[in-house]
């Protein structure tokens, strides 16, 4: 094996983790017991898990046709900052029309700021 | 044997999406749906990019960054009309 085939290795070997990365996020989605819980699952390790793809695919177009692929370093960059902000919009979102929190929730301190009458 | 892996990671997000499917068609509330549909388009993102390593072209690659944006748009619409009723509101002083 020599060097190119792998550095071709090493780039599909972090799809690879990409992707397990994602069947883990979603098994969290479908085994968690509220909303907020599950977007704690959803939003983090899918936006790793594309990370880890993007950052693969970009590596492996610079080994093997050695071309430095802009679009992909802005997508990367992109998904990078509106992920988590996605995922905190549409939980106040929730929180505000008033989603019931888990049975097993022990304390919720934002329902005496939002919420006081109840 | 890279052919293999590449096959293997699509196969991994493809069973991914199909789980984010039935917490969209089962979930309780909005919200839930608004998630799953969330976790669907960025997992799309990194189709494609397997999918262009796959086929050996990089004619693919604008689609990644407006399945993101078109992603990101409509994640946040749906938490404006869930959490006030309209999307784009109207002046306040007359």
């Amino acid at each position: 094996m020599n060097v190119s085939e792998m550095s071709e290795f090493i780039t599909v070997l972090l799809i690879l983790i990409g992707s397990i990365i994602s069947v883990i996020s979603a098994i969290g989605i479908i085994r968690f017991p509220d909303v907020y819980t599950r977007s704690h699952a959803a939003t983090k390790s899918s936006t790793l898990a594309v990370l880890l793809t993007l950052i693969g695919a970009f590596l492996y177009f610079l080994f093997t046709e050695s071309l430095v692929n802009i679009r992909l370093i802005l997508g990367i960059v992109f998904v990078f900052i509106t992920s988590p902000v996605a995922g905190h919009l549409i939980i106040r979102a929730a929180y505000r029309s008033r989603v019931k929190l888990a049975d097993s929730t022990i304390e919720d301190e934002l329902k005496d700021v939002l919420h006081p009458k109840e | 044997m890279i052919k293999i892996m590449l096959l293997t990671a699509l196969s991994l997000f493809g069973v991914a999406i199909a789980i984010a499917l039935y917490r969209i068609i089962k979930g309780p509330s909005i919200p839930d749906r608004v998630i799953a549909l969330d976790m669907i388009g960025v997992n799309l993102i990194a189709v494609i990019a397997v999918i262009s390593i796959a086929l050996k072209t990089k004619a693919f690659l604008e689609v990644i960054l407006v399945i993101g944006i078109l992603s990101f748009i409509s994640t946040i619409a749906f938490s404006k009309f869930i959490e006030r009723g309209v999307i784009i509101e109207r002046k306040r002083n007359e």
